[in-house]
């Protein structure tokens, strides 16, 4: 497949970004693959040419990192965290269940070309596990029936709503904020949850939350006031 | 002991990602007073605060500043290791979700004092919502007049690129990191030369983890002696706990140095109701496991050290006796076999090995050889590694068979999951059967 | 190196700034700052086990196979990357358990997910990863479980096959592609236990130096589609050879088996190649089995060629030779050792009694001559290899280094990464000049001289300082002036000037004195003193005053009838300028001197077959000036050239001349060090570059290409770079061709189609890659340049 004029252009933007061209290689594959669902030779081509490198070379680092596809991805990518926190908590159950559900196994796309399933490795966020993304998106704090529900939406083609993030897009539109490229979505998805609040809360029920605040406020007006 | 938000002191604010909600609390404030010192002098300051990195080796952040050369001629770079990728880990990518302006205000600070003129914050790829919202801070930071040139009219120019991973744990560490910053594989480097003398693009650089850059600005607004009014004297501060597992209220805990595992359980609500601890994780799965016996050691590096564990990211995973420490290991080299970087022999080949051998025992077909033999390429790999990564998967069985001997042996007949019903250890039993 | 036994240390050992002393093994050493631990213990004597590490490569410490002990580090340290520092204590294998304990863990790790299939592996016998299981390893293995397996093999290329089970992730391919020879085409894919070498998709390894990573490969993991499963290590006779292919020079050891080369390698010469070859080097050797290889000697009856003996041959040659007294001429080509180019030099002047005899069959000029007498005949050594890596400064003049001296390009690469400026006067930049970061100074052909007249003031500076070289390439006589223009340079600056021949034998030839106007050792044949110091060391009372004529006059002799015999050896049809075929038809009498059957061979009277380079032993001359001997590999009824013309000398009543190499050798070199005159330097001037309307076409021959010497190897043609045409945006936008789009190239003499790269091409000048030469490469003139 051929990359798009548009993210040819966001391409160029990326590059200026960094000193040397090299650099902007990782953001530049992730765009590559928002046009293709995956890092394709023609991809690769492109990409090695802005940066000047040789394919071989662009091929080597599209192979290292595990999010750069070498096959088409699904609509939407989900992921389970396999890592054994998750894992333990029912992440391997929620696996189980998606692949009886969905039909396919790891890094399959379903028939329909909707889902690709992913078992995906610890996601920062083992304080909502077990966990599992979407476009890279967090569902937090899953159980069997939710992801379920997270793949029959999906499917359906119903909005699937991320825990601490926007409603999931589709691939590439997660590919292009990855490499960068700004979606206006940053006010999406609220990050204050019982885990994430967990030690405020009790802090400010105990008190606590001020006592720490006062002493930053006074501490920055004490030097200040030097 | 008191929990002491600071850097998460306003996440309940809904606003409190953007530059409003940040200087609503007197974000920023600490910017000026940096600019009024000599960047030597904010060196000294962080070295008198004893903050030490939060990324897992904990390393004095002020002398790591204070290797870097001044007056080389050479561009100083600053680059932010925001790849939290460590199972267990989940505080940097909460801190750039609810609070992403601590970091860009202290990667200003920190970038006038090494003497940098661009940073770096590299981002793991797979959190999309986190880059969205410090790529969007550093968005505001610029308007500003933040971050670009003549900073708050200091004459400190700065820029900041937002550069996104795309999957892979190496590149956690720093000299890899730097290689995948640079756009190519994140396979380490050789040291010397270190990142400090000579790290990106060849110059002098200093890699420091998101919590770290993040604590900077609280210590410059409240002075050393504040921060090191908690904590131990080696390891002074405040920092953020993050409990998971089989625990009552998982969550983020933001607490002084030296808190103990009792203490961060009880915020937590204790064990799920029902169980008891088995086994819990200080710092990341590269860290040795500890037990019921460990819960008042003081969460220091020191303690932790000599509680035969290591502080790592203070991230504690908390398992109940509904848990195959097994399963658990075994899982846990899975992850270390699929993230080596293939470099170095010891590490490629060895998870390779481990893999096999723990598998016959979560399988119930291991042998009282398998179980020699683990512990045997463990040591092969521990110490001949070219990096850490080596060194952490071989920790987590040696670290398991010391308390859990009797339980690991039984994979020479019977399943893990035969041992320990696997839907038992689920943190949703019965809801969905 | 200085070293003592820890029992003497009493001694105290005078400090030194650049130097460190350690203690290795109990032995205690002094070494140069910077020197790694692994390369001070082979100094030692002691061999530290290693996979990863090569002297000739940036340290990468990721085998771990070289773990050893220093006192006061906690972790064992890689050998291969730790530098020796003062008052350290090493302790190797050989005396910690620690070291050897590592080193035992590593290999047992190596080896458990290798095939262990060293019966049917090329590798086994000479493999570095079995030799070290046995010296550094356990007998056997605790790994019981399945191991990683690969389907096998994969092509890099067309002539390098990987098996990736064999693999140890060393990266001393990878490493040599990106570090020596600049083409990063293979790399590591993937990661951890799955990490493995590989190439783009449909993108292979064609890199002219692709060779050196089977050898280098410490394991099987890398085999050439030539050699796979053609022999053993142990059943190879090795005979160390020097190449014939070009002027580099490389040392090589040629393996044979019954008689036949099975493969060749680069040898070790620190001087000259190092520890590599090109893959022409390498590969092409097939053309010694040729079916069209010349057996014995043929006589031309009733129109056609038939076998003939040795005495009926010699006979026949001796009598035409003798009805064509004093009107015989000799070509030779480029690819005589320099003990047969001697040997032409003396038959020419003493038996046949002439100077006509030019070693130059692509066309000569005056100017070149003039050149090659005052600057290259006799000179010795240099400037050299080293003299590129010390220099700051290295201007190219008409060479591609890549395609025509492909070790000289990886030398200066090596000087350029190391801070040497490269700075070439060229039709374009090429890859190559872009792989040594070099600077393009543009030159549309027939511009050189003045380009090089005008050179700015700050290169002439740079060329100025000491150290400096000038590298003029043998295409500069194709462009008039351009000889004196670089001779006024050199001079003006003071740099080094040295001369780049394409092929093996076109130095030798030049000392031996194949050229109409010049003796052996830079005599000319003009100046009595010459003519009566080579008389006195041939035994003689005078040799031929009359100065010679070059080819062109030869063969323009030839149509007037004032030469009416012709001697030639290892001459093809198409090394001579265009319609040099029917001159030659008009010669009463041809005899060759030839290896192969060819189109010139068919023209001849009497052919005499002789012995290919590997066929017998002798000595090219590189264009350093430096002797590279070759000893005999092959075993063969057929005689060198020196020896047919001894023989052939002795027919016509001459009995003293001699064929021995070894006694030539040594004639040849009591003509070193001439103090007398020279021929003068050439002083052309250059003519104004014509006008006229379309492209000026700017061409080179390409390392690989279908000639005679590197026929049979089909896997080495495939990876030849392709054809391509060459525009600058500018040309390319005005014909309104786009990069990929095939472009044809047309002039008087033919014309040739192949895809557009578009990049920097001097104004007016298009330039065509690759084999197109043979189309048109002998266009003369402008030619048309069209979508």
């Amino acid at each position: 497949m051929a990359i798009s004029e548009t993210t040819r252009a966001q391409m160029r933007e990326v590059l200026v970004r960094y000193p040397r061209k090299r650099s902007a290689l990782m953001p530049l594959l992730h765009l590559a693959q928002a046009d293709d669902g995956y890092v394709s030779a023609d991809g690769i081509s492109v990409v090695a040419d802005l940066v000047g490198l040789t394919d071989a070379e662009v091929t080597a680092v599209a192979t290292f990192y595990t999010m750069y596809l070498k096959q088409e991805s699904g609509h939407v990518r989900v992921g389970v965290c396999i890592n054994s926190l998750c894992a333990l908590l029912g992440g391997d159950e929620i696996w189980d269940a998606l692949v009886d559900h969905c039909g396919v196994g790891t890094n399959q796309t379903t028939d329909d070309g909707t889902i690709t399933l992913e078992r995906i490795e610890c996601q920062a966020a083992c304080t909502h596990a077990p966990v599992m993304t979407a476009n890279w998106e967090f569902l937090d704090d899953m159980t069997v029936a939710k992801a379920r529900h997270v793949v029959d939406d999906v499917r359906s083609g119903r909005s699937v709503q991320s825990t601490r993030g926007p409603a999931v897009r589709t691939f590439a539109d997660a590919g292009r904020v990855i490499a960068g490229v700004d979606d206006g979505l940053v006010a999406e998805g609220d990050h204050r949850d019982d885990r994430m609040l967990a030690g405020l809360r009790i802090a400010q029920q105990n008190g606590d939350a001020d006592r720490s605040a006062e002493a930053e406020r006074q501490g920055a007006s004490k030097v200040k006031g030097r | 002991m008191p929990l002491t938000p600071v850097l998460s002191a306003h996440w309940d604010e809904a606003d409190s990602y953007t530059l409003d909600g940040y200087r609503r609390h007197g974000g920023y404030d600490a910017l000026p007073i940096a600019f009024a010192q000599q960047s030597d002098d904010v060196i000294q300051l962080v070295k008198d605060s004893g903050l030490r990195g939060r990324g897992g080796a904990g390393f004095p952040t002020g002398m790591k500043w204070g290797f870097v050369p001044q007056g080389d001629g050479k561009p100083h770079y600053l680059v932010v290791n925001a790849d939290e990728s460590e199972p267990g880990a989940c505080k940097d990518v909460p801190l750039m979700l609810a609070n992403p302006h601590s970091l860009v205000e202290g990667v200003i600070i920190a970038s006038y004092a090494i003497r940098a003129n661009h940073a770096f914050i590299y981002i793991r790829g797979e959190v999309p919502h986190a880059i969205r919202r410090v790529a969007a801070a550093v968005r505001e930071a610029y308007a500003a007049g933040l971050l670009g040139s003549n900073i708050e009219g200091s004459g400190f120019d700065l820029e900041v690129t937002v550069h996104a991973g795309a999957g892979a744990y190496i590149c956690g560490e720093e000299t890899a990191l730097l290689d995948s910053l640079e756009g190519f594989r994140g396979q380490p480097r050789l040291k010397p030369p270190f990142p400090a003398v000579a790290g990106l693009y060849g110059s002098p650089t200093v890699v420091n983890n998101v919590e770290t850059i993040a604590s900077v600005p609280s210590i410059v607004a409240n002075g050393a002696d504040w921060y090191t009014s908690y904590g131990s004297e080696k390891s002074p501060g405040v920092k953020l706990f993050a409990v998971s597992g089989h625990v009552e209220r998982p969550g983020i805990f933001e607490a002084p140095m030296g808190t103990t595992m009792r203490e961060l359980l009880q915020w937590a609500g204790g064990m799920r109701k029902g169980h008891r601890l088995k086994f819990w994780v200080p710092g990341g799965s590269s860290v040795p496991l500890l037990t019921e016996e460990h819960l008042d050691v003081p969460y220091t590096y020191e303690d932790i050290a000599a509680a035969g564990s290591m502080l790592g990211t203070g991230t504690p995973m908390v398992f109940d006796e509904t848990t195959s420490v097994t399963r658990a290991v075994t899982r846990w080299l899975e992850f270390y076999k699929h993230e080596s970087c293939g470099k170095c022999t010891p590490c490629r080949e060895g998870t390779y090995w481990l893999v096999d051998l723990l598998r016959r025992l979560e399988a119930g077909i291991g042998s009282d050889t398998d179980i020699t033999r683990i512990n045997e390429v463990s040591a092969q790999i521990a110490g001949r590694s070219f990096c850490a990564l080596g060194d952490a998967a071989a920790t987590p069985f040696p670290g398991a068979i010391k308390y859990f001997a009797d339980e690991i042996a039984l994979g020479t007949h019977t399943t893990a999951a035969e041992l320990f019903d696997p839907v038992a250890a689920t943190v949703f039993t019965g809801v969905n059967a | 190196m200085t070293v003592t036994t820890a029992s003497t240390t009493g001694d105290a050992i005078e400090p030194r700034p650049d130097v460190v002393t350690l203690t290795i093994d109990g032995v205690q050493t002094s070494v140069p700052k910077g020197t790694l631990i692994i390369r001070a213990a082979e100094q030692l004597g002691v061999a530290v086990p290693r996979f990863c590490d090569h002297p000739l490569l940036d340290p990468v410490a990721a085998c771990r196979m070289c773990l050893i002990e220093v006192e006061g580090m906690p972790k064992p340290q890689p050998a291969c990357a730790v530098t020796c520092s003062d008052g350290m204590v090493v302790k190797t294998q050989m005396t910690s358990g620690v070291a050897d304990e590592a080193q035992r863990s590593v290999m047992e790790f190596l080896l458990i997910n290798h095939p262990l299939d060293c019966a049917i592996c090329d590798k086994g016998g000479e493999c570095p990863l079995q030799n070290q299981a046995m010296t550094n390893g356990q007998g056997d293995t605790r790994f019981d479980g399945p191991k990683r397996t690969f389907p096998k093999p994969i092509n890099l290329s067309a002539q390098v096959l990987l098996d990736r089970e064999r693999c140890v992730s060393c990266a001393r391919c990878t490493r040599f592609a990106e570090q020596i020879a600049g083409d990063p085409f293979i790399e590591l894919l993937e990661r951890g236990s799955q990490q493995q070498v590989g190439i783009a998709a449909g993108i292979p390894f064609n890199s002219y130096y692709s060779g050196n990573t089977i050898q280098i490969c410490p394991v099987g993991a890398l085999t050439s589609a030539m050699y796979r499963f053609r022999s053993r290590p142990f059943d190879l006779v090795s005979t160390p050879t020097a190449c014939e292919h070009c002027a580099s020079g490389c040392s090589l050891r040629t393996d044979s088996r019954r008689n036949s080369v099975m493969r060749r390698l680069a040898a070790v010469d620190p001087d000259v190649n190092e520890e590599w070859n090109c893959d022409k080097g390498r590969f092409a050797f097939r053309y010694l089995e040729s079916d069209r290889r010349l057996s014995t000697p043929l006589i031309r009856e009733n129109g056609q060629l038939r076998s003939a003996s040795w005495n009926e041959a010699l006979v026949a040659a001796a009598a035409g030779l003798k009805a064509a007294t004093g009107k015989t001429g000799v070509f030779t080509g480029g690819r005589l050792m320099v003990e047969d180019a001697y040997a032409y030099s003396v038959f020419t002047r003493r038996v046949l009694g002439t100077n006509d005899i030019d070693f130059r069959p692509r066309g000569s000029s005056t100017e070149e001559e003039m050149f090659l007498a005052n600057r290259v005949a006799g000179r010795g050594l240099g400037p050299t290899y080293a003299d590129l890596e010390a220099s700051q400064t290295v201007l190219l003049v008409a060479f591609e280094p890549e395609d025509e001296s492909p070790i000289v390009f990886l030398r200066l690469r090596k000087a350029a990464r190391a801070g040497t400026q490269v700075v070439s006067i060229a039709p374009s930049a090429s890859r190559g000049l872009v792989k040594t970061g070099g600077t393009w100074i543009p030159a549309a052909p027939g511009s050189e001289a003045f380009v090089v007249d005008d050179l700015n003031d700050d290169w002439v500076a740079a060329l100025g300082q000491p150290g400096a070289v000038i590298l003029v390439g043998q295409r500069a006589a194709a462009s008039e002036g351009l000889l004196s223009a670089v001779v006024r340079l050199a001079d003006r600056t003071g740099a080094n000037l040295g001369w780049i021949p394409r092929r093996a034998g076109d130095r030798g030839a030049v000392d031996a004195g194949l050229l109409p106007t010049l003796l052996p050792g830079g005599r000319p044949v003009a100046d009595a003193a010459a003519r009566v110091d080579t008389a006195a060391i041939w035994g003689v009372a005078d040799v031929p005053e009359a100065p010679g004529r070059d080819i062109t006059g030869m063969l323009a002799a030839i149509e007037s009838g004032d030469l009416e015999a012709i001697l030639v050896s290892g001459v093809r049809m198409d090394d001579l300028p265009t319609g040099s075929e029917a001159g030659l038809r008009d010669a009463r009498f041809v005899v060759a001197l030839d290896t192969h059957h060819h189109e010139l061979v068919e023209l001849a009277d009497v052919v005499l077959p002789v012995a290919a380079a590997p066929e017998k032993a002798g000595t090219f001359i590189n264009w350093e000036g430096r002797k590279r001997s070759s000893s005999q590999a092959l075993t063969t009824s057929l005689m060198s050239d020196a020896r047919v013309l001894a023989a052939l000398a002795g027919e016509l009543g001459f009995d003293d001349i001699d064929g021995d190499p070894a006694r030539l050798r040594a004639q040849l070199d009591e003509f070193a060090g001439w103090e007398g005159a020279r021929v003068g330097s050439p002083e052309v001037v250059a003519a104004d570059p014509e006008t006229g309307t379309g492209f000026l076409l700017a061409t080179w021959r390409p390392l690989l290409e279908p000639t005679a010497m590197q026929e049979g190897e089909p896997y080495l043609a495939a990876t030849a770079p392709k054809r391509q045409v060459w525009l600058s945006p500018s040309e390319a936008a005005t014909i309104g061709a786009t990069e990929g789009q095939p472009i044809t190239v047309s002039g008087a003499s033919g014309s040739v189609t192949a895809p557009l790269v578009v990049t920097e091409v001097a104004e007016g000048t298009v330039v065509v890659t690759g084999d197109a030469y043979r189309s048109v490469g002998h266009i003369d003139g402008r030619v048309q340049v069209a979508v």
